[in-house]
């Protein structure tokens, strides 16, 4: 039994890691005021923080749906429900790989119904992820309406989805990987370009 | 990992693993919708050469809460009935495109035998008094949840061992877990090649209940298998009560962390008091609620994937 990454952007790979290689194209700085923005978005199209909830897509995701969190209590001094989405057992290729490890999914306990949900990951890539969390919201409730929010948009859509909210919009060629690092989960952020012709 | 035949086919990272998707796959059971899109378009068989609700029926709903179809055959009323061989049987059924055969059968290593014969994946859900291993899974599951890691824990295993399944997959995932595992049965019950059980060294056995009752972290009390019993293996069952009963007195000698299993059904009166059956500490419903959960996880983790 293999215990795979299963990032849409393929952005952990611990053999890698050390050596850091490729070029960053978003420092912690950049990180953090593409974040604020999407802050100060979310509140301005909700008019408010009322009836939001945040689910951040594992592993990444959910660390960045925390920063968020917190950003809107700055901003509207409100608190936001806060939960993790795994959609692993909704991918639709599961049959081509082995059996990958499930993450975690928690719910806040003012449920999703009648909620405005903002799904929150860290790139967005073929859309099959989102596609994923979409049919594993279908599962937990009815929000009322559902939008997407990333810290990096990379292009290479395989479905017809598209992020409301996206810190930045990155043109990749799709042998390139993208490589998000979070503190919490790294011990640093940063964002870079591996791989490719270059 | 192709089949789940003895608890020996899995790693200490792999029971981990099976343990940890458990403990999501639980979280399923408390939604509204109990339905995960996993094995969409796969087929799973319940071969059931012996009786078993409790099992079958937590097979049959982990399967479909998977999203498999499942179908349920069993023993009585079908051609077993009529002569037909264990090999047939199972390469009929394969023959039907099955991706999965779930077998329960009186003797032991019918499981193993059935892999030989057809492609299908296939879970061991009891075969004779050799293993059990789902069984023990989701006990050291319950006993997870409630002991957190289970490395140093102290686990007895108390009753009936000659005629367990359970013990044998329970003792060798508790000795892949980490824990101090000891098995206590009256000597008559006490299986005659014990000392040279190789598949999970570092066990201790003995006769003596009380003695070891004050250190336990866990008790696993076993039912005395009346049925496949053909001789006395205790002169009266007050008898096996006071000596090997997780009676009032034992109860009060047992820590009061400590959890108390039963893989069931009970023998009230007999192995187990009432009184320690329905306590605080007893985890026997929580047994039968974490079946389901593991065993969706061990289809998940069997067939949810590529082939390896």
């Amino acid at each position: 039994m293999q215990r795979p990454d299963f990032s849409d952007a393929g952005s952990a790979d611990p053999a890698s890691a050390q050596a850091a290689p490729g070029r960053t194209v978003l420092s912690a700085g950049d990180i953090s005021r593409a974040l604020r923005r999407i802050a100060h978005e979310i509140v301005e199209h909700n008019k408010g923080a009322d009836d939001l909830v945040l689910l951040g897509i594992p592993t990444r995701g959910e660390a960045l749906a925390q920063r968020l969190v917190r950003l809107l209590a700055e901003i509207e001094e409100a608190q936001v429900p806060v939960g993790s989405l795994d959609v692993t057992m909704y991918r639709d290729d599961l049959r081509s790989q082995p059996t990958r490890a499930v993450g975690t999914t928690s719910i806040p306990d003012t449920g999703i119904d009648d909620k405005v949900v903002v799904l929150v990951d860290d790139v967005l890539f073929s859309g099959r992820t989102v596609r994923a969390a979409l049919d594993a919201l279908g599962d937990l409730g009815r929000p009322r309406a559902v939008r997407l929010a990333v810290l990096v948009d990379r292009g290479h859509r395989e479905l017809p989805i598209r992020a409301d909210h996206v810190g930045k919009n990155l043109p990749t060629a799709r042998s390139e990987r993208v490589r998000v690092r979070l503190d919490e989960n790294d011990g640093v952020d940063e964002v870079r370009i591996v791989g490719g012709e270059s | 990992m192709k089949h789940l035949l003895s608890a020996a086919n899995l790693s200490r990272d792999d029971a981990l693993q099976i343990l940890d998707t458990a403990a999501q796959m639980h979280d399923v059971q408390r939604r509204e919708v109990k339905k995960l899109p996993v094995l969409r378009g796969r087929t799973i068989v319940n071969l059931f050469f012996e009786d078993s609700t409790r099992t079958r029926s937590s097979f049959e709903i982990a399967g479909k809460w998977l999203s498999a179809d499942v179908i349920n055959v069993s023993a009585k009323g079908s051609s077993v009935s009529k002569g037909e061989s264990l090999r047939d049987t199972a390469m009929t059924v394969a023959a039907m495109g099955v991706d999965g055969l779930v077998i329960r059968h009186h003797a032991s290593g019918a499981p193993l035998q059935v892999t030989q014969w057809v492609d299908a994946m296939v879970v061991n859900a009891g075969d004779g008094t050799h293993e059990h291993p789902t069984q023990a899974l989701l006990d050291a599951y319950t006993m997870q949840q409630r002991l957190g890691d289970l490395a140093g824990k102290r686990v007895a295993i108390v009753g009936d061992l000659t005629h367990s399944r359970v013990v044998r997959s329970n003792l060798i995932l508790l000795r892949t877990l980490g824990a101090d595992v000891t098995l206590v049965a009256p000597p008559t019950l006490m299986p005659s090649g014990i000392a040279n059980w190789s598949a999970a060294e570092g066990f201790s056995y003995g006769y003596d209940f009380d003695e070891v009752l004050p250190d336990l972290d866990a008790v696993m009390m076993l039912r005395v298998q009346k049925e496949r019993m053909s001789g006395g293996y205790f002169p009266t069952p007050r008898e096996y009560t006071v000596g090997y009963g997780l009676t009032r007195d034992r109860l009060r000698a047992l820590p009061d962390h400590a959890v108390i299993c039963h893989p069931g059904p009970m023998n009230r009166g007999l192995e187990i008091t009432a009184d320690a059956a329905d306590e605080a500490r007893s985890l026997i419903l929580d047994q039968v609620s974490a079946g389901v959960a593991v065993r969706m996880s061990v289809l998940y983790h069997l067939l949810g994937g590529a082939e390896a």
